[in-house]
């Protein structure tokens, strides 16, 4: 937005502008190669100023700028600002300016360095020396980096287990969330089969507001479809603001959804533009399995390991890319724990099909020998479901694939439960609550893992940190990116520091950390949430209550553009041809053993084939011209009306 | 390899016919050397190390005592490669029954059309198992082969069959079809009569087909009625597969019955068929186990039945309900996925898995991949799958279109049958079976107005193996030994027939076709011996054929003449534990035994539970149907004791996190104690 106006202004500092400075005619300058098309530089914050050498002349107009921005924020923007409550001011007027010096601008396209300007919890300025109104806030950020704030997608602050609550609430989550990085999640709604989605939706929402620090957004999890859930699905995707739902491929007899259900779930997803998320796990093996160990004997946690191999991910994986393609429906698979699922969906991907894999925090960065460990307790902690494998090689596995993209989205899979809660399962792995930490070190994980062992550039770090996701789930531009117009969620990045990760300085409750030790590179110095700075100098500062509920509109883009032209092309189309007016074979005793289903194959029971034969039935044969013959196409269900009466079998149809 | 083989066998053939004259020489015991210390080991291999002995003198004598004596016969077996060729040389005219002169049955004076007591010699004729071809006289007397070998001294009036330098190969076993397959109540038309005739007239000399019960049948009473239907008239050996339509505890006995009694070792389980045949992942876990107990081979029918049933609804919605319909319904993808999820359930119950009706490229390749990490899983391409396509669902004439009509489908990617071919040639896949379930046009047309309706089923038995040898072996894919053991020998060892079925050697059965790799035949329903009016081949041509074939030590095709005597064909009980599949599974069952990690009791404090009440859904899986169920929780008042205020035992354990733990001191609470 503003930059254009600099052209116009006729910024003679500017590289651009030195293009056509030599002649008189302005448009030169402004209709150039780079210029020609229509708002495209705001969307892509390339700040040009940042590559001028003088910027004198400058300063009038951004004032300006600032002033009225807040009016024309959306303007030129595709910024989404939907209709839920607009931002709530928490009467710290002068802690909503600040601006951010000196740092390097990372966002998933490019970098460059450039000064930050918020106001009221939003971008107002982005550009260097950036004239801004006085008692503004300065933080520094020289030799830093300034990212956009990390968007954790899969977390579960209030889902229960078997009856326990998580140990992390949403205050303690969203706080060590904001420690880490962190500033916006979206949190798991678990519906228990059999109550109303919108009644848990509402009930996560109320809770969440009176606790989280940083802004939140739903999944709904739905743990028993039927067709009756159509309207409440409407409801919540287009006047709640929820677009993905999960459903659970494991957890037979709970919560597991049939490749039927699936496939009717998915069907309706796609209609109405959500993103459609599985637990990807064959919950019928993982069943076996569990009664088979536990009658061996293995009753501590390396018998959850046991019991949900691998391959039994692997499969559940393929088959839900096998179910979302036939109902041409996005796919995201939540917590990709092991090489081969996340080589399915890699594969799956270069076959063309709409799917993007969810690595999460543990899978990234440890393994699964720790279900072996010989105190019940750190074995316990280990608990998830699909499980950390086993394999060590596998962490770097799913860096790498990260790095070239065929995964996306990084995530915690946050899910917190005290050793104390744990412990109930401590006769029986099939009983302990599944779910690790993750929350508050997923950033730096991601970084000293993929970036300083060079993997991944700044730029794909942001990406799967908060870019991807937002893309995914419609918050883009909204979130994770550094734009004029975005919410300010900024995240000062330190990318020489290290901190150990130990259960003692960590901000959540429980008492072991998965991480418990690793020493690990990048370190958020500054966080910024909504505007307001919440991590500063390793203090916590934040308030409960003030994270906002994002609503998400139905049909990303990035997602459902594809989904949308495949639905148009995909129009099987059937033959058209004569009537086949041959003998017909007499079907006998037919009357009650078709079932009114088209899948059923066959009568059941011996009878028919024994049955007698009715030969009051039998006057199949047609010959020579029929009543209908002139009908030049039959494509649908033609029936043969032999003036004699319909033999039955054609009549079903 | 092979072809380096037969060159070497040709280059030997002039010095070892020289030296046979003089065979009995002094130094007869040098030939027991290191490779003869196994008494009879021969038998079964029918290694024939004359073959490799080029003028080697000592060496042409008897190596095991049942063999009989080896005499100076006079008549010269071996012939010149020209001779061969000439021999074998056919009349391209297509005409199957038209009598081919060129297969000459020498019959001394008195004897019958099989030779006196079924003595049959078939001379001058090239043996090809599956290991090696070499040049052998076979010695045939009732029934079995007794003899094979160079110069073979056999009693007066046997029955000479010239072979002429033709392929002597064992029998073709076709190890999928349906001759009694009932639909609707109809059955096909090819019965256990039709299909096997078909079977001998294609170079199959034994098949093993489907027993189909309908859900609540008794497996035994439906396997009885297909035994005594097919004692009554198979032309040819056979065997039966049992499908199982539904698992439940009444199976169970039936299979033990089955497996220990009766002489079956192959069991079918259906993924596809939903509310009929299909078995959840649940069950089929429950299937392998029980069925690898009892040392069953697992065939998998595999396709993703649910989408497959979505998939109806929508199509026949959308106002499709043609033929087309079918391939529509039922993509390659949902094969290749149920493929996968079959042999994740094989890897977790270590049980071997054989997917019956290979149709496409993507679940071919699945199988691949899983063999290459290990699994112990077998594929079977079909007669269809390996000759032609799916194109021909779009056919504008509809009893064309529904002839094709056969599930998994074929695929329509026109590339698929040389794909299957080159992972048959390399091994990757195992097995060629025909799928043989032939409806007549009238039976097709019950489903006119509805494709689902449709009999599925197509014909190949007869066509099986002149394909696999036209399009892999005479486009120089796989060799004549690969062929043998892909359309007899590896059947023969999975199912457990094997050396009695599926290879020449001395004690196995006289089944035996000589091929002639030259003849070209058109395929078409005129000429077929298979009574349905449809052949899905027609108008394709294809060389390689049977010129003769054996059944049983007889003769019962020659020429283009088909004499084949209805209940001839004997039942074969099959063993279970297969060497073949069940070897490895059997050593991972040692290997693999889990072991828990011995550890401390833990004795910390424990969250206090109320038993939370649980959603148990009252169908074991939740593969029915998606809306019959919605029991509301129901809170149990009694047990919602938790709420606990004032210090606590535990108040002194310093981290809390801010839950109330309850560790009584006398006891566990309930839910503890489950494990």
């Amino acid at each position: 937005m503003s930059e254009k106006r600099f052209c116009n202004e006729d910024d003679c500092s500017s590289l651009l502008s030195r293009l056509g400075s030599d002649s008189p005619r302005p448009r030169m300058k402004f209709g150039g190669m780079f210029c020609n098309v229509e708002g495209a530089f705001e969307n892509k914050t390339l700040n040009f100023e940042s590559f001028s050498p003088r910027a004198l002349r400058r300063g009038a107009t951004l004032t300006q700028m600032g002033q009225h921005g807040g009016a024309t924020a959306g303007g030129g923007q595709s910024v989404v600002f939907p209709s839920g409550p607009t931002r709530v001011n928490h009467g710290k007027k002068e802690g909503d300016r600040l601006i951010i010096k000196g740092g390097k601008i990372v966002n998933d396209d490019q970098s460059f360095y450039a000064d930050v300007y918020i106001e009221d919890g939003t971008i107002r300025q982005i550009g260097e020396n950036l004239i801004v109104p006085p008692g503004v806030k300065t933080l520094d950020a020289y030799s830093q980096l300034v990212i956009p704030g990390g968007i954790d997608a899969n977390t579960n602050l209030q889902s229960p287990q078997k009856g326990l609550n998580p140990s992390d609430d949403f205050y303690q989550g969203t706080r060590a969330a904001l420690f880490g990085g962190t500033t916006t999640i979206i949190d798991h709604v678990l519906v228990d089969p059999g109550t109303s989605l919108l009644s848990a939706f509402d009930q996560w929402k109320e809770t969440a507001e009176q606790r989280a620090c940083c802004d939140f957004s739903f999944h709904l999890d739905i743990t028993r479809w039927h067709e009756g859930l159509y309207e409440e699905l409407e409801t919540l995707v287009k006047d709640k603001g929820v677009n993905s739902f999960l459903f659970f491929m494991a957890y037979k007899d709970r919560y597991q959804s049939s490749d039927s259900q699936l496939y009717e779930a998915f069907g309706v997803l796609r209609d109405l533009g959500a993103v459609a998320q599985v637990h990807a796990e064959n919950g019928d093996i993982i069943d076996e399995e569990q009664k088979k160990l536990l009658s061996v004997g293995i009753t501590g946690p390396e018998g959850h390991v046991l019991s949900h191999p691998e391959e039994v991910e692997t499969e559940a994986v393929y088959r839900a890319i096998t179910i979302a393609k036939q109902a041409n429906c996005p796919l995201y698979v939540t917590k990709v724990m092991s090489k081969s699922a996340a080589d399915v969906i890699a594969k799956a991907r270069k076959k063309g099909v709409v799917v993007y894999g969810e690595p999460i925090t543990a899978g990234l960065v440890t393994d699964g020998s720790h279900y072996w460990s010989k105190d019940w307790a750190t074995a316990a902690a280990f608990v998830m479901s699909p499980p950390l494998n086993p394999d060590p090689s596998t962490p770097q596995y799913l860096t790498s694939l990260l790095a070239c993209g065929d995964l996306q989205v990084t995530s915690s899979a946050q899910a917190c439960f005290s050793t104390a809660q744990k412990a109930v399962g401590k006769d029986d792995f099939t009983l302990i609550p599944e779910g690790t930490n993750g929350i508050e070190e997923r950033l730096s994980v991601v970084w000293d893992r993929a970036v300083s062992t060079g993997k991944m550039d700044e730029n794909e770090f942001v990406a799967v940190t908060s870019t991807n996701a937002a893309k995914l789930f419609n918050m883009y531009p909204r979130k994770g990116r550094i734009a004029v117009g975005s919410d300010a969620d900024i995240v000062i990045w330190n990318p020489k520091e290290t901190r150990t990760v130990s259960a003692k300085t960590h901000n959540l409750t429980v008492e072991i950390n998965i991480l418990e030790g690793l020493e690990l590179r990048g370190v958020p110095t500054v966080v910024i949430s909504g505007g307001r700075v919440v991590v500063e100098d390793g203090q916590l500062n934040v308030t409960e209550g003030s994270g906002r509920f994002i609503p998400r509109k139905a049909f990303p883009d990035t997602v459902y553009k594809r989904i949308k032209a495949r639905s148009k092309m995909a129009e099987a189309r059937g033959v058209p041809r004569g009537n086949y007016d041959g003998p017909v074979h007499d079907v006998i005793s037919m009357t009650k053993s078709i079932p009114p289903t088209p899948t059923t194959r066959g009568p059941t029971g011996p009878k028919t084939i024994t049955g007698p034969r009715n030969l009051h039935q039998s006057g199949f044969t047609l010959a020579g011209a029929q009543i209908d013959d002139h009908i030049p196409r039959r494509s649908a269900q033609r029936i043969v009306a032999p003036p004699g009466g319909r033999s039955n079998i054609t009549s079903l149809s | 390899m092979s072809d380096c083989r037969r060159q070497w066998n040709r280059e030997d053939e002039l010095p070892v016919y020289l030296a046979g004259p003089i065979s009995t020489g002094p130094n007869q015991r040098k030939s027991y050397g290191m490779f003869s210390s196994v008494e009879g080991a021969f038998d079964s291999k029918t290694i024939d190390f004359d073959n490799y002995a080029v003028g080697r003198k000592g060496n042409r004598t008897p190596r095991s005592s049942s063999r009989e004596r080896v005499l100076d016969t006079s008549d010269p077996v071996g012939k010149t490669p020209g001779e061969v060729r000439e021999g074998s040389r056919c009349s391209p005219s297509g005409d199957a029954n038209d009598a081919r002169s060129d297969v000459e049955v020498f019959t001394s004076e008195n004897e019958g059309p099989n030779g006196k007591d079924g003595k049959l010699l078939i001379k001058g004729g090239r043996v090809v198992n599956d290991d090696r071809s070499f040049y052998a006289d076979v010695y045939i007397e009732d029934g079995l082969i007794k003899q094979v070998g160079e110069n073979l001294a056999v009693p007066g009036g046997v029955k000479v069959i010239e072979a002429k330098g033709r392929m002597i190969i064992p029998g073709g076993i076709d190890v999928n079809t349906c001759l009694m397959k009932p639909y609707l109540g109809t059955q096909p038309v090819d019965d256990f009569f039709q299909g096997t005739k078909a079977a001998l007239a294609g170079g199959t000399t034994m098949i093993i087909d489907h027993v189909t019960p309908q859900p609540g049948d008794s497996l035994l009473e439906v396997f009885e009625r297909w035994q005594e239907a097919a004692d009554k008239k198979a032309c040819c050996d056979y065997s039966l597969h049992v499908d199982i339509p539904q698992w439940n505890e009444n199976v169970k006995d039936e299979l033990e019955l089955l497996v220990q009694d009766k002489g079956i070792n192959s069991f079918q389980l259906y993924m596809a068929y939903k509310d009929v045949y299909q078995m959840s992942d649940a069950q089929l876990y429950e299937a392998f186990s029980f069925l690898k107990q009892l040392g069953a081979v697992v065939l998998v029918h595999a396709e993703n039945g649910d989408l497959i049933a979505q998939e109806q609804r929508k199509i026949l919605k959308m106002g499709i309900t043609g033929p087309e319909g079918h391939p529509l319904s039922r993509p390659e993808e949902l094969e290749a996925e149920a493929v996968f999820r079959a042999i994740t359930l094989g890897n977790r119950v270590n049980c071997p898995v054989y997917i019956t009706k290979v149709m496409s490229k993507s679940a071919a390749d699945t199988i691949t991949q899983a063999r290459r990490k290990g699994s112990v899983v077998f594929g079977e391409p079909i007669t269809a799958s390996l000759a032609t396509d799916g194109s021909h669902y779009w056919s504008k004439n509809w009893a064309k279109a529904a002839a094709y009509v056969t599930s998994p489908p074929l695929s329509p990617d026109p590339t698929t049958p040389d794909h299957l071919h080159t992972l048959l040639a390399c091994g990757d896949l195992q097995v060629v079976g025909s799928a043989h379930c032939a409806y007549s046009t009238l039976q097709k047309a019950i489903g006119k107005d509805d494709f689902t309706l449709i009999p599925e089923g197509t014909n190949g038995v007869e066509e099986r193996m002149g394909f696999v040898w036209d399009k892999a072996v005479a486009m120089g894919k796989m060799d004549e030994n690969q062929f043998v053991a892909v359309t007899s020998t590896n059947a023969a060892k999975v199912f457990n027939l094997y050396p009695r079925k599926g290879r020449i050697a001395a004690g196995s059965d006289a089944d035996i076709v000589i091929w002639d790799p030259d003849c070209v035949k058109t395929i078409t329903a005129k000429l077929q011996q298979s009574a349905a009016e449809y052949n899905i081949f027609e108008g394709l041509e294809c060389r390689g054929g049977p010129a003769l074939v054996l059944s049983q030590g007889r003769i019962v095709y020659e020429g283009g003449k088909l004499q084949a005597q209805q209940g001839t064909g004997r039942f074969l009980p099959r063993k279970p534990f297969p060497d073949y599949a069940y070897q490895r599974v059997n050593c991972r069952n040692q290997v693999k035994s889990m072991q828990g990690v011995t550890r401390g009791i833990y004795d910390g404090p424990v969250y206090d539970v109320a038993p939370a009440p649980k959603y148990i859904t009252p169908s074991p899986s939740a593969k029915t149907s998606p809306t019959s169920h919605q029991p509301p929780p129901i809170r149990n008042l009694h047990q919602s004791n938790f709420s606990l205020s004032g210090a606590q035992v535990d108040d002194n354990i310093p981290r809390r996190s801010g839950h109330r733990i309850v560790a009584p001191p006398g006891g566990r609470s309930n839910i503890t104690s489950l494990g």
